[in-house]
Parts: C-alpha cells; structure tokens; sequence
C-alpha cells in the first residue's frame, strides 16, 4: 500500500470510529473488581488436580529413551532384551505411528518417535511402558540403537552454508523459511534521514521453565461393540486441547471423534505447552502398544530439551531519523536459531518483522527474516512470541539514537507516536492505544524528569515501550471457523454452566469467563460454574496462545451470555408486562428498569435462599399461583429463569468470535501473521544499579504501565504485569540456555538461573484502560506484551548508569565487565581462559545432564562445530 | 527391592505402609497415600514444589527417604487447611494473587506456614530470604509478599476477636 492511500483510509476509519463511538459504561457489579480465581482453593490447599496427580486402574509408568548425538541416523533398533524384562509390557519406537505432524500445517516434520533420524540430543528415540518407573528406567538401557554419526550444525550463520548432510533433506542450507518485505520506500527514507544509526544485537535462547513438568495420560476404552480397544481419552498439560486432538488424529489414524483430549489444571505454559509436543502422542502410542493406561511425565532435564523456547536471534537493525526525532525508516535483518524442528517457526519468524509495526509510526519498513534449523531442541513460542528480542534491539537503538540527537528518551517515544485509528503501513489495524498514557504515567511515577541522568554514579534509569497482539486474527490453520465458541446453559435451579473450551493455564481464564456471565446475567459469581477445556463437552477453541482467550473467548462468552439474557428477558418481560428492554439484571434480580433502585433493596430484606427454596421445592404450585396473580416489578433470577425454561421448553445458548475482516491483515505473503483485532501497549522504566569492580547488575525497581483496554479482574491484571515484567528481567539478567556440542550445559532450574525471591525487584504495575470497542467490556491483553520492554528498559538503565551499550543479553558480569573494559581501553579479561570447550564435563561440577551421566555425545569428524575447536583454541 | 513395613505419621494420622527402602518420601506421599498436593517440579532438589515440614521443619520430600521420617510429625499442603476450611495465608494466596498456576503454591505455603511459625511479623527482607528456596514461574513474587502481610493481619484480626 502507498503512503497516500494508506493516509486517505486511516482519515475515513477515524470518521467511522468517531460516529461510533459508544459511552463506556463503568457501573459494573462483577467486572474490574479483584477477587480470588474461581479454582485458587483447589491450588492453594493442595486438592486440585495436575496431569501427573491423576492416576487410573492399571495404568502404566512411560520412560522414554533420548538420542545421545545431535545428529545421526538410525541404522537399527533392538528392543528384544527391553521388553523381556521383567515389568515390561510395552516398547514402542517410531514404527509404531510413522507419520509426521506438526504444529503449523506447513511444519509437518516431526515425529513422535524418530523414525530414521535422530536431529538434537535429547531427540525422542523409543519409550517403555513398564509397571514401575524404575523399571521402565532399567528398560531403557537394554534398549540398543546402532546409530551413524552425521555432521551437526548449532551456529544458524554457519548452518546456512551447510549444502549436504542437511538436517531436513527437504530444506536446502538448512533453511526453514526467509521472508523479505519492504513496506513504503525504505531505500528512499533513508536517503531522507538526517541521522542513521545501525547495529548488530543478540539475544540469546531462553526457555519457559514451567514449574509443571510436561505430563499425559493416555487410555483406551474397550468398544463394547468390536470388543476392541476403541475411544481414546488423554489428559495433558497443554494450552491448546483442540490441536492436541487434531495432531493425536492424524498420528495415531483414528477419527477426531473418538479422541477425547481433557485438560486438568496446567502448572504454566507461557507457549512451552502451546503446541502439541511429543509425549503427549508417545503417551498414545505407548498406551495403544501396551493396551493399558499410560502416564509419562518428563523429568526437568526431559522438560528443557522438549524446550520450544525463544530463538537465540541475531538483529541488524537500523533506524533512520529526522533530527527532531522522528523515525522516517527501520530496516531488520534477523536470524533466528531455530532448532531441529518448524514447530511454530515459520511464525516467530514473522512477527519478529510484523510488529515492527503498532507500536510507532514507522513510514517505511524493510524486513529481512532467517528461521534457520539447527541440531538443538526445536524453539517455538514463548511469551512476546517474535517480538521480544526485535523489540530488546530497537528500543536500544531509538534510545542510542536520543543520546545522540540530545532528545529526552521518553520525548523521542512521544514524537513517534501513532495516531489511532489508524492502520499501519504493513496491514496492522489500531484502534485503542493507551501508549501515550503509558509514557506518562511511567514518567511521573518513576520521578523521571526529576531523576533521568542525576542519580549517584553506577545508578540509572531507563525507558522502554512494547506491544502486543490479543491474539492472532488469523488462525495457524487457514478456515473460516470462529476462534472461539462458548455454550451456555441454565437449568431450573438457576445454576449457570458455561461450557468453553479455553483453557487455563493459570493465568486466570476460567475465572475471567465466569465474570462476564456473571456480569451480563447480573448474578452472583457463586451461581457460575465453568466447564472447560474438554473436548468432549466444550465447543472448539484454539486454545491459549497470542494472548486470545480474554479478548476471543471472552466476547464469545458474553455473545452466548447475551442471548441466553435475551430469552430469559423475553420470559420475564411477559410475566412483567413490559417490554424486554426495560428490564435490568443485577444483584440476582431481575427488575423493571424505573425500579431498580427499588428491586437492589427487596433484593437484600428477602434473602437468595427464600428464592431457591421456592424454585426448588414449592415449584409450579405457590409459586406459579403468586405469580399469576399479576404483573410484577422484580422477579429474582431463579423466577425469571423457571418463567424462561416454561416459555423456552430450555435455556440454553451459544456465542462465538471471529475476529473482523478488517483487523485481518494485508495481502502480503506472510500478511497473515501480526493482525490482531487490539494491541496492548506497555511503557516501562527501570532503575538499576551496577558495580563496576564485579559487573553485576541490580534491578531495584521498575514502573510498568499497561494499557490492558479494561482490566476486568484488576489483581490478575496486575500479577500478569509483574510476571512479565519478571520474566523479562530474568531473561536481561541470568537466564540463558548454554550449549556445548549440542549438549545443554544447565538442564536445571538452578542452572538456568530463573531469579528467586530475593533476586527480584519490586514491580509497581500500573493499569491503563483505554476501553477498546471490540473488546469484552472494552478488555484487551494483559499477559505478554510487558515482557519486551523490560528487557531494553534495564539496558537503557544501564548505559544511564555507566554509559556502556549491551547489545547481548543476557546482561551478565562476565558481558558488562567486558563492556566496561573496552570503554576504558583496557584489556579485556578471558573468564574462560584454560578451559577446554571440548570437554563439556568441566562445565558441570554442579547438576547437569542427569540422563548422560557427564558423558557428552560423540561428535562426526567433520562436524564444523568440531572444526572449529580445536585442542588450544579456546574463544 | 523387597519392601519393608514403615509406619509415617502425616497430617495427625499414622498409616502403616509397605515400601522399598530407598522409596523417597514424596513418591510414598504421591503415589502410596495419594496425597498429590505435593509437587515435582524438578530433578535435583532446586525448586521447592515438593516442600513439606517434618517436626516443623521445611524438607524437600523429593530428596528425602520416607523411611527416615519414622516417629516424625510429616505436615503436607493436604494439612494446613483448620476445620476443612482454609487457612489465613491459603486464603489470602487467593485472594492477592499469590497462585497463579498454582503448581509451586504448596511449596510456598508450606514454606511461608514455617515462616510464620518462627516468626510472627516478618520484614519484608525476611520474607525474601524464606522464599529464597522456592521457585516461581508465574508471579514475581510480589503478590506473595502482599498475601503473606495480609495473612498475618488476618490472623491478628482473628486472635482479637476470639479473645
């Protein structure tokens, strides 16, 4: 699209918002108030229920048997002594279910077990079913695998040369997918911009580190028809139950219908369980080998080498400005360490680009992805999917780039603006923008105007923004199916059900989904219960991912709520004599509108249980003869609900979200990834302090604002915001997934240095509510778009306190006394000197690879990562 | 491994139990008594979800032999709710978004209940330190710290009133 067009239809979509343009109503019962998640008993006293706490009759213990080498084929596998123990009753290898599958439909190159090929260490090889773990465990080493060492590849620049022995032989220089756009003039901008700054960033991988450790339960039901194991029921902990049925289908042959996938409670995702990974069908195929129940649960080191993490990503990036500021182009050339496998690649790889866009104006874009494959564990989503590290290296750089112009930081951010509604120059639609306010209330909580620049030396202050989708307006598999279906249901006792397939991962979802019923039947909280994420009972949602459950789920929980209200209304209206819309729910009653006031009051001197005894017990005959005594001006909901079912025959009803046509992106390739129907936006300061003589670096406080369009239970709001914020603080200071010949060097939570109490900061959340129009209540995203600016917000901070720019994070004293060195022209310190990096054990005086025993795996001669270190050559 | 007689005292009731000897204690909780309130959530005894207190005292039951825990009072999540109802710190945990997926709450109750119990007003900083051993992914712990004040004024309100 042309700048011109692009301007003359932004003009029209204002007009369209103005004259649409709703009061916000703010007289709310349920909604923005804080209260407890509707499960919170179950966790906090211990009865609730995770995968792993469930067990059923006969069921047996899965262990599955990893791949030692990063890259090898398999030339035979013999499981003749394994299954002959003792306890044994099942080992089932890649046989068993050969086909392929995938999160993204253009990503289907995995195998549950590995059929010729093994492509990381840790790749999943064969697994036992056995009575006992131990057992299984014992198994597994009877289990002999003749492999054939082939080269491996774990730098991406260096893996994109690679011509022969490709990791997927359908993928030439190892390349998953390269996407090249240019938006605008970029070339022409930049001959344009007064000043242009350029720089490499790198981000290195992290991980989710779920403190719930992937776990499924598979069981078959014997047909009482065939006689044969027939339907198939499989808990897991997964955020997406409905693909977890589509991928079980195609795998294991068997029709969706006869696969029914329940969700227990889910101990965190944050994307690790975001996509169907591959226990959760080994557990299948075990279970059908075995014709018995089968659990697997994976140990912490199995987790991290399932992984699908954030990319180590390398950015170039370069920004044009005018001197006052203004950005006039950006241009990004990324390349994302991909791992073995697509998983969800292909996307990643697109919204590091896309959200270049929706945060500021930006005239002009050029945008060059590289989702590369290597030999490690395959990276997939992670909370800010794409977007965090783009994001780390361009609020560094505008922040360089205020340094030189002399601009205030947070001015800079002000002049680059959007001017909503609006739609970006690569297809985003805007319409709600709280950034502005964002920037604001950062600035003047954090004191920055006061402190920015004159705090004691080693101590600073720095700002950063992010964005964030409320999910994508475009599923991963292209249909015209709504995002989100919900059903309702509401019997005489004036209980409502809420059937809805999203699924909680503890972020609150269940909770969020019983607050809008409540809200729109004006019950009480307590009359809602939520049935979810089964699917066998809930309609079909796509699951919890891009932040789409409130914003997707939500508003189909309010279009079902809205039309079971509207039968109820009907039923009532005629017992009243009046019209439906002159009724109101609230407080349990249902009232003329003129009377509400009134109808609040009756509501209290007549207790709920006096309706309840009359709904339950004296139904159809005190009751119905009192209300065939006349018209009424209050009902309470149990009357108005009887008054509906009686009319109605039932009460039941049905919502569902597709996102617009015209939040859906351009037409570009690879357009399809980026549109949301809202952004979050987040504005952040941290104050740091740094010690120069150890280079360590100490977040004593960060600000954060989030415009979350309405905060409808504001302390779930408010605990998404900190977790970000934290999230994104362990991943700028300690966390960083090491690796060595392919082997990880930390496969501990110790190791990987997820920050504990006492190294965390304090976090002031800061709600701000910009009502957006399409939104349930005016709701948006509140859980992910935090964590990038974290990350460039303690960078900021840190070049604030002692002047050096960290382009690699994590921000370790190792990186910032190197950093601080070379600003002194010193000499740098080599912290690793006399350590041999072919010799992974010296890495592990402490935890480690609990599965090799301190073995690391063989390496093929040629091998360019072998090449490259050898004996003496220790950088 | 032949399996022996061990008789383990948990939440006030003795159960005599027949397990291997190098069973740990929270296998016996998990799959033994059924008591899945405790949690695994790592291999090496870092992250603090399987926290239970043996004679008051904060254990990890991941890396500890049920069979020496014989004649000792075990306390697990599953024994901190009074009178089927819950406890001031679970309560509050709700309340101020202390759990979010929940997976580390016994953990930390069971950390914070040992913390209370030595300490009845705990700083800020002392808070920390008795969190420091267990991990979370989802909260930034912040939120605790706000349940914990409010349990411990709730507690006070509560001993007011009952005198």
């Amino acid at each position: 699209m042309n700048g011109d067009a692009l301007r003359t239809e932004n003009r029209e979509l204002r007009t369209a918002m103005a004259n649409d343009r709703r009061p916000a109503t703010t007289d709310f019962s349920i909604i923005g108030k804080s209260i407890a998640m509707v499960d919170a008993a179950g966790k906090t006293t211990g009865s609730g229920k995770y995968t792993d706490d469930l067990s059923v009759p006969g069921m047996l213990y899965g262990k599955i048997l990893h791949s030692p080498h990063p890259h090898a084929r398999i030339k035979s596998i013999d499981t003749s002594r394994a299954e002959k123990l003792d306890g044994v009753v099942a080992v089932v290898t890649g046989k068993n279910a050969p086909n392929p599958f995938g999160i993204l439909p253009v990503g289907h190159d995995e195998y549950a077990l590995a059929l010729d090929k093994v492509r990381y260490v840790g790749d999943n090889v064969a697994c036992v079913a056995a009575v006992s773990e131990s057992i299984a465990e014992k198994a597994l080493e009877l289990i002999e695998v003749d492999y054939e060492l082939l080269p491996a590849y774990f730098d991406p620049e260096e893996s994109m040369k690679a011509e022969t022995g490709l990791i997927h032989d359908n993928k030439p220089n190892n390349l998953e997918k390269d996407y090249h756009h240019a938006f605008a003039d970029p070339d022409k901008a930049f001959a344009e911009a007064d000043y242009i700054a350029e720089g490499r960033f790198l981000a290195n991988e992290v991980t989710h580190a779920a403190m719930e450790p992937h776990s499924t339960l598979a069981s078959f039901e014997i047909d009482p028809h065939i006689g044969n194991p027939g339907r198939l029921t499989v808990w897991s902990s997964t955020q997406v139950p409905y693909y977890l049925q589509h991928k079980l289908s195609l795998v294991l042959e068997m029709p969706m219908q006869q696969i029914r996938v329940i969700k227990p409670l889910v101990g965190g995702g944050f994307g690790g369980k975001s996509e169907v990974i591959p226990i959760e069908i080994i557990a299948g195929i075990a279970a059908r080998a075995a014709r018995k129940p089968v659990k697997i649960t994976y140990t912490r080191e199995e987790v991290f080498w399932a992984h699908r993490g954030r990319p180590r990503t390398i950015v170039d990036l370069k920004t044009g400005v005018k001197n006052d500021g203004r950005i006039t182009a950006v241009k990004a050339r990324v390349v994302q360490d991909g791992g073995a496998y697509c998983s969800y690649g292909v996307v990643t790889i697109l919204y590091s680009g896309a959200l270049l866009g929706a945060l500021y104006d930006i005239p002009n874009i050029q945008y060059d992805g590289y989702r590369v494959l290597t030999n490690k564990p395959a990276c997939g989503a992670m909370r800010g999917h794409g977007t965090v590290n783009v994001r780390f290296a361009f609020e560094s750089q505008l922040d360089e780039i205020a340094a030189k112009l002399n601009i205030d930081p947070a001015e800079i951010r002000r002049r680059n603006l959007l001017q909503p509604p609006c739609i970006t120059i690569n297809g985003l639609r805007v319409l709600s923008y709280g950034l502005p306010e964002c920037i604001d209330q950062v600035v003047t909580r954090s004191r920055w105007n006061e402190c920015k620049g004159k705090l004691p030396k080693g101590r600073g202050l720095g700002i950063a923004c992010s964005h964030y989708v409320s999910g994508a307006a475009n599923s991963i598999i292209r249909s015209d199916m709504p995002h989100s279906t919900v059903n309702i249901k509401i019997d005489r006792d004036g209980g409502v059900v809420v059937y809805t397939g999203a699924s909680d991962i503890g972020q609150g979802s269940d909770t969020m989904v019983a607050q809008v019923a409540a809200e729109t039947f004006g019950c009480s909280l307590n009359r809602v219960k939520v049935v979810a994420a089964d699917t066998d009972l809930t309609p079909i949602d796509i699951g919890s991912y891009s932040s789409r459950v409130t914003f997707m789920n939500g508003n189909a929980t309010l279009r079902a709520a809205q039309e079971v209200k509207k039968q109820i209304a009907a039923a009532a209206a005629k017992k009243m004599n009046c019209a439906p819309d002159e009724l109101v729910f609230r407080n349990d009653t249902v009232n003329r509108k003129q009377l509400a006031g009134e109808g609040a009051r009756a509501t209290q001197a007549q207790p709920i249980v006096s309706g309840r005894v009359e709904g339950q017990i004296l139904r159809g005959s005190l009751q119905q003869k009192r209300k065939d005594e006349g018209p009424k001006d209050s009902m309470t909901f149990e009357e108005a609900v009887v008054a509906a079912i009686d009319f109605h025959g039932a009460l039941s009803g049905t919502g569902s979200y597709a996102p617009p046509a015209e939040a859906r992106g351009g037409k570009h390739k690879g357009a399809g990834v980026g549109p949301s129907p809202a952004y979050s936006y987040s504005a952040q300061v941290a104050e740091v302090s740094v010690d120069e003589d150890t280079g360590e670096v100490t977040v004593h406080k960060v600000w954060a604002a989030h415009d979350c369009g309405r905060a409808l239970n504001p302390v779930s709001v408010e605990g998404q915001i900190i977790g970000s914020v934290w999230m994104g603080m362990g991943q700028a200071l300690t966390e960083e997934l090491v690796w060595k010949d392919g082997l990880l060097m930390n496969p501990g939570l110790l190791e990987y240095r997820s920050p504990s109490s006492v190294e965390s900061p304090e976090v002031e959340p800061i709600i701000v509510e910009s009502i957006d129009p399409e939104g349930p209540f005016g709701a948006k995203e509140c859980s992910e778009g935090s964590l990038a600016a974290t990350i460039p917000a303690i960078a900021n901070a840190i070049y604030d306190a002692v002047g050096i720019r960290l382009h690699e994070s994590p921000f370790t004293p190792e990186r910032v006394l190197a950093a601080l060195r070379a600003k002194k022209n010193a000499k740098p310190l080599n912290l690793t000197e006399g350590v041999d990096p072919t010799a992974p054990t010296k890495f592990r005086e402490h935890g480690g690879s609990t599965c090799f025993k301190g073995k690391g795996p063989q390496r093929h001669e040629l091998d360019p990562a072998r090449q490259a270190a050898q004996p003496g050559d220790t950088e | 491994m032949k399996k022996e007689l061990v008789a383990l005292t948990i939440n006030g009731l003795t159960h005599e139990l027949a397990i291997e000897p190098n069973a740990l204690l929270l296998d016996v909780l998990r799959r033994d008594l059924n008591l899945t309130g405790s949690k695994r959530g790592c291999d090496d005894s870092s992250c603090g979800t399987c926290t239970v207190l043996v004679d008051g005292t904060p254990m990890l039951a991941c890396t500890l032999l049920a069979a020496s825990c014989e004649g000792q009072e075990i306390t697990t999540v599953e024994g901190v709710s009074e009178h089927g109802s819950l406890a001031a710190i679970q309560k509050a945990y709700g309340d101020w978004g202390g759990a979010q997926c929940g997976f580390c709450t016994p953990g930390f109750i069971m950390a914070v209940k040992h913390l209370l119990s030595v300490n009845e007003n705990p700083t800020e900083d002392e808070i920390r330190a008795a969190l420091s051993g267990n991990l979370c992914r989802c909260t930034g712990y912040t939120q605790m710290y706000q349940a914990i004040k409010a349990a411990i004024d709730a507690e006070k309100q509560g001993m007011a009133m009952s005198r």
